[in-house]
């Protein structure tokens, strides 16, 4: 298209832009044609949403009831005071901890795996991000399985070693390290290719000068690769967490079997978003009570995302304006 | 390229313990799913596949709880309506953001930005409200018009359209007396072609894989997308793990087959966006 375009012989001189009352009309409204489909579609279904979140979490709403009755706080003041609220937030954030730490630590350590001199390039690159494109219920279904209490490979591997098996369903820490491993398989290579994106940004020969100035490898790891990448690593910081304090489709179907909505029999590893879903659908659909729930939600993540902004002021000053010129190989 | 450091042996070796960790799972479902409902039972669990693919593929359709059948062409309708949808307007979008002039582009552009920060799972519960009145409840519309367009193609568009569509072009096209519209069609999407393919296929797989709002929103359980049909399967009283293995097996086929077929430029796709964001 392009060649076709440019190898037109430029005959005659350019006829004039059209200045008809159409080409006016056209120039000046289009581009608001072009983008109102995005805006129509999250105004109906992304900002009233959660604006009306707000408005029914302020009511005595549930499903069969004709009347949603104006409580003002009520919603949230029990909440404040709910016990399972307060247990599924430790879950979530213990999740969010123990997923997060070592999925980042293990991306930076497989991406400088990556970002060396490899044959068969793009086979090592597909290997670790196949789990990424995998549906994720069918995944949490499959490790549901794999740490499984009897027949669990876990715990055979385990007994082969000599110790006791888990009971990674039943007790609450357990079933965190379950649900981060599931999480972590998923999203690793995922952000070990971002990681490495921005690895090979950085220009060779700060490396170059520093081998020169008697740095080695792991010395220059520490000193260059890590502080360049600072960005970028709090960029995934902050997917982890606005992914991670959402999370539900894992510890939903990790766990089957009666009330599975719940997270396990004690609510081992019920998460916030489930913890939503249980009070607003199945079994009690209470609207109002869910709607408070998803607003609790959204400020914890504004807060625990805020805090990434503060840490990206902070550490990010140091990338060179020249950093991320090169695009990745 | 030479100045790479060179990979060593260890390199390798942990890069294969890690492709090996990745892989495992995945191997392990069709192995699971090509056996009898014995392998479940079995330790050391069994690593190979089975002859018994056949018969339990035919169980799992007959299964009366999980309509996977019909999970399965509703996904597929899902998806594909969403994805060329998607492709579509945010082609159109990305090309207004990126090349035309218009008031207010920058605020709104930052619009889209902020909205991608926005966890709107949390709006399902007024959502699942509105789709009460429109009496979308337990149909597909109610899964497949939230997401016609997303703030993350309009912003992957307009990136990759700033850079890909040359403004010379365009003013060319507009001296011959293109409209914004026939440019859009003659100039812009055939320039765009390679990140609307990748969009078109991060989009497919996001759209397939989605749990959360049709489980919500989709109560009818003889009408599921394929993720609910597992999640049936998965919660059924009795269970027989080789069929439900089956089932997340043949879920999960068409993402492997995109990600075989076109796995290179997803990789190119998510590498070259994140040094741009």
């Amino acid at each position: 298209m392009t060649v076709q375009l440019d190898a037109r012989p430029p005959v005659a001189p350019a006829p004039p832009p059209p200045t008809g009352r159409f080409s006016r009309l056209d120039t000046r409204l289009s581009p608001y044609l072009y983008i109102a489909p995005f805006f129509l579609l999250f105004a109906v279904f992304g900002v009233y949403p959660l604006a009306y979140t707000f408005w029914v979490s302020l009511h005595d709403w549930d499903l069969l009831g004709t009347e949603h009755p104006f409580v003002g706080a009520e919603n949230y003041t029990r909440l404040l005071a709910d016990v399972d609220f307060w247990h599924a937030l430790v879950n979530t954030l213990g999740i969010f901890v123990i997923s997060t730490v070592p999925q980042l630590l293990a991306a930076l350590w497989l991406a400088n795996l990556l970002n060396r001199g490899l044959r068969a390039r793009t086979g090592w690159r597909m290997a670790i991000l196949v789990p990424n494109v995998t549906s994720t219920a069918a995944v949490a279904i499959v490790f549901g399985v794999i740490f499984g209490r009897e027949f669990g490979m876990i715990n055979w591997l385990l007994d082969l070693v000599g110790m006791d098996p888990i009971g990674w369903k039943s007790n609450r820490f357990a079933s965190w390290v379950a649900i981060s491993a599931m999480v972590d398989w998923r999203w690793t290579g995922y952000n070990a290719l971002i990681l490495l994106a921005a690895m090979q940004a950085i220009p060779r020969d700060l490396y170059e000068s520093a081998s020169i100035d008697g740095a080695n490898r792991t010395r220059q790891f520490w000193s260059i690769t890590v502080p360049l990448l600072k960005p970028t690593i709090i960029f995934c910081a902050i997917i982890a967490t606005i992914g991670g304090l959402q999370l539900f489709t894992e510890p939903r179907l990790f766990h089957s079997g009666t009330n599975p909505i719940r997270g396990g029999p004690m609510r081992e590893s019920q998460t916030l978003t489930m913890y939503m879903f249980e009070n607003a659908f199945a079994p009690h659909y209470n609207f109002g009570y869910g709607s408070a729930v998803a607003w609790l939600l959204f400020a914890l993540i504004a807060i625990v995302a805020a805090v990434n902004v503060l840490l990206l002021r902070r550490l990010g000053g140091r990338s060179g304006p020249d950093a991320r010129k090169e695009t990745p190989r | 390229m030479s100045r790479l450091w060179r990979a060593s042996p260890l390199t390798y070796l942990a890069l294969v313990a890690a492709a090996g960790l990745s892989v495992f799972p995945i191997w392990w479902m069709f192995v699971v799913a090509s056996r009898s409902s014995d392998a479940m039972g079995q330790l050391p669990p069994p690593m190979t596949p089975g002859g018994n693919l056949g018969a339990n593929i035919a169980r799992l359709f007959d299964n009366t709880d999980a309509y996977f059948l019909t999970g399965l062409i509703n996904s597929t309708i899902v998806a594909t309506t969403v994805t060329v949808s998607v492709v579509f307007f945010s082609s159109l979008a990305g090309f207004a953001f990126a090349k035309l002039r218009f008031r207010g582009r920058n605020a709104l552009l930052l619009v889209i930005i902020a909205t991608m920060m926005v966890p709107t799972q949390l709006g399902v519960i007024p959502l699942y409200l509105l789709m009460t009145q429109l009496e979308w409840n337990d149909r597909l519309p109610a899964v497949i018009v939230p997401v016609l367009v997303t703030g993350f193609g309009v912003f992957m568009m307009r990136q990759y359209a700033g850079q890909a569509v040359s403004d010379e072009l365009i003013e060319a096209a507009r001296m011959d007396g293109c409209g914004t519209a026939r440019i859009w069609w003659h100039v812009v999407l055939p320039a765009l072609r390679p990140a609307a393919a990748v969009l078109g296929l991060l989009t497919f797989m996001t759209t397939w894989n989605d749990f959360l709002w049709p489980y919500a929103v989709l109560n009818d359980p003889a009408n599921p997308t394929v993720q609910l049909s597992l999640r049936a399967l998965s919660d059924g009283y009795y269970q027989d793990m080789s069929q439900v293995f089956t089932g997340t097996a043949i879920a999960t086929l068409p993402l492997l087959l995109v990600f075989v077929l076109f796995g290179r430029q997803i990789i190119g796709g998510i590498m070259e966006g994140a040094v741009k964001a």
